[in-house]
C-alpha cells in the first residue's frame, strides 16, 4: 500500500524506467550520433523525423533517462558531503529532468 | 624456541579518559590454525588483560565478533591469520556504530531498528489452534529462506556508506528481516510493516552499493531483499495511484 | 528484559569522512557507476540539441553534426560510450538481483540473467542500427 505523502516510490519508478532505455539504447545511440553520422559513416536524413513513431520514439529515448540522472546525481551529491543543501539541490535535479522532458516534448513537436 | 610471530595494531579507547581511539601494538604467536579471534584471546589471557571485546561461539552462527580486520568488517572468528601473515594485523571496531570501548560498540540502534519491523508472523485473521498448523510447501519455504539466515553480526551495517552517511537510514539487516517476514506465505502483515520499510528511511535511501551483500558471512544478501523490496513497494504505491478504487 | 544501555556522554562517534568513496574500489567503482548518469544525460541533451537543428532545415541539421567531428567532441563520446557501456553492464547486474527469474521451478543464477539482458541488448542495438539504416528514406 502507498505510504502516505512519501512519493520516493515515483523517483524510484522514473530512475529504473529511465534506466533500461539508457541500458538498452544509450550505447548504440552514442555510436549512430556521436561516431557515424558525424564522421560520415552513415548519412542521416531529416524526412526520418517526420514519422510519428519515430517522434514518441524520441521522446522516451530522451525524457526518461533524465529522470534516472536526476535521482542518482541526487542520491551521489549527498553521499559526496558536498554541504549542498537537500531541498534545493532536489528541486534542481528533478525539476531540471521535468524541463528536459518538456524541451522534449516542445522540439519533437516541431521538427 | 624460536616461533614465528605476527603484529596485531589493537584499537583501544578508555571511555572517560580518552579523548578518541589509539592504536596499541602486540606482537601474538603465529598459528596456522589460528584466526583472529584466537589472537585477541591470547592477547587477553597473556598479555593485556584490559582489552575488551565481544566474542561468543568461536565458529560464525552467534554473530558477536564482528570486527574491522584491515579495514574490512569481518567475523575475527572467521578471520584467518594466514591470509594476513607475515604482514601485520590492524584491528578496529565494526565503523559506523558509536564506540563503548576497545573493540566493543553500541548496537543499541542496530536493536531498535530490528524492533521496528515487527520481525514475527503478522496474521490478519488468526487462525485458531483447532484448525491446525499452517502448511508450507517446499517452494513456499525457498522463497524466503535465505533471508532468515541472518546472525545480527552487523557486518552489513558497517558495510554501508548510507549507513555510515545517514544513521537513521534502517539499514540491510533490518530491511532484510522485514522482507523475510512480508514473503513468508503465512505472513499477512505486509502492510502493517510497509510505514517503516516503505518510508525515506527506510528502502528508499538504499542506493545499491551492494557492499552489505559482499560482507555478509551468511550469504542473506541483504541487497536483493532490498531491492526486491523496493519493486514490490514500489508496484503497490503506483497500483494505489493510478487505480485508487481497486481493493487491497 | 532490559539491558543496560551504555552512557551515552562517554561513548566514541566516528565521523564518516567525505572521502569514503575513495577508500576502498567497490566503493569507488560505485561512485563511478552512478556519475555514468551523468554522461548519459550529457550525451542525451547534446543529441537534443542536434536533432532541433531540424526545425532550421536539412542542411543545419547536417551541418550541427559536422561540428561533432572536433577532437574534443569525439573524446567527450568516446567517454560517454564508456560510461554508458559501463551503465549497461551494471544495470543487467542489478536486474538479475532485483527480479529472479524461474524457470521451471528453479531460479536462474544471476550471471546466466545477466548474460541473456546483454544478448537481448546486443540484438535491440543491432535493430536500431538496422532500422536506422533502412528507413532513412
Amino acid at each position: 500500500m502507498a505510504s502516505g505523502k512519501n512519493i520516493d516510490p515515483l523517483w524510484w519508478g522514473l530512475f529504473s524506467a529511465g534506466g533500461v532505455v539508457a541500458a538498452f539504447l544509450v550505447p548504440i545511440h552514442i555510436i549512430l550520433f556521436g561516431f557515424a553520422v558525424p564522421l560520415g559513416w552513415i548519412q542521416d536524413a531529416a524526412t526520418l523525423y517526420q514519422n510519428w513513431l519515430v517522434k514518441i520514439y524520441l521522446f522516451v529515448l530522451i525524457s526518461l533517462p533524465l529522470y534516472h540522472w536526476a535521482h542518482r546525481f541526487y542520491f551521489a551529491l549527498n553521499d559526496m558531503r558536498l554541504g549542498i543543501p537537500r531541498k534545493p539541490l532536489a528541486i534542481l535535479c528533478y525539476g531540471s529532468a521535468i524541463v528536459g522532458t518538456i524541451a522534449t516534448v516542445w522540439v519533437v513537436l516541431q521538427i | 624456541m624460536n616461533e614465528p610471530t605476527v603484529t596485531l595494531k589493537v584499537s583501544r579507547y578508555q571511555p572517560g579518559q580518552d579523548g578518541g581511539p589509539r592504536m596499541q601494538s602486540y606482537t601474538v604467536p603465529y598459528r596456522q590454525d589460528w584466526v583472529v579471534l584466537d589472537a585477541l584471546n591470547y592477547i587477553k589471557d597473556q598479555v593485556d588483560g584490559t582489552l575488551s571485546y565481544r566474542w561468543s561461539c568461536r565458529m560464525g552462527v552467534c554473530g558477536s565478533c564482528g570486527m574491522m580486520v584491515n579495514g574490512v568488517p569481518k567475523l575475527t572468528c572467521a578471520a584467518f591469520l594466514r591470509e594476513y601473515y607475515p604482514k601485520e594485523i590492524r584491528v578496529e571496531p565494526l565503523v559506523n556504530f558509536p564506540v563503548i570501548r576497545d573493540l566493543v560498540i553500541d548496537m543499541s540502534d542496530f536493536l531498535d531498528k530490528l524492533k521496528s519491523v515487527r520481525p514475527w508472523i503478522i496474521r490478519k485473521t488468526e487462525k485458531p489452534v483447532s484448525e491446525g498448523e499452517y502448511l508450507q510447501t517446499p517452494e513456499e519455504l525457498e522463497a524466503y529462506k535465505q533471508f532468515t539466515q541472518c546472525i545480527n553480526c552487523m557486518l552489513c551495517y558497517a558495510a554501508c556508506p548510507v549507513y555510515g552517511l545517514e544513521p537513521e537510514f534502517l539499514g540491510p539487516a533490518a530491511i532484510a528481516l522485514g522482507y523475510r517476514y512480508n514473503i513468508d506465505s503465512r505472513d499477512q502483515g505486509r502492510d502493517v510493516r510497509e510505514p517503516v520499510l516503505g518510508a525515506h528511511e527506510g528502502i528508499w535511501q538504499c542506493t545499491f552499493v551492494g557492499e552489505c551483500s559482499e560482507v555478509c558471512p551468511k550469504d542473506v544478501d541483504p541487497a536483493a531483499a532490498i531491492q526486491r523490496s523496493k519493486l514490490d513497494s514500489a508496484k503497490g504505491w503506483f497500483k494505489s495511484v493510478l487505480l485508487p478504487w481497486g481493493g487491497r | 528484559m532490559n539491558g543496560t544501555r551504555p552512557d551515552k556522554s562517554k561513548l566514541y562517534y566516528p565521523k564518516m569522512p567525505s572521502t569514503w568513496w575513495l577508500k576502498t574500489p567497490a566503493y569507488f567503482l560505485f561512485m563511478l557507476r552512478e556519475l555514468s548518469s551523468v554522461f548519459i544525460a550529457l550525451f542525451l541533451i547534446v543529441y537534443l540539441t542536434r536533432i532541433y537543428q531540424l526545425t532550421h532545415g536539412p542542411q543545419a541539421y547536417a551541418a550541427s553534426f559536422e561540428s561533432l567531428r572536433s577532437p574534443g567532441w569525439i573524446i567527450f563520446h568516446a567517454l560517454a560510450f564508456l560510461f554508458a557501456v559501463f551503465h549497461s553492464v551494471t544495470w543487467f547486474q542489478s536486474t538479475a538481483v532485483v527480479m529472479p527469474v524461474r524457470v521451471g521451478g528453479k531460479v536462474l543464477p544471476p550471471r546466466t540473467v545477466t548474460a541473456v539482458n546483454i544478448g537481448a541488448w546486443i540484438v535491440i542495438s543491432l535493430i536500431v542500427l538496422i532500422l536506422f539504416v533502412t528507413l532513412r528514406g
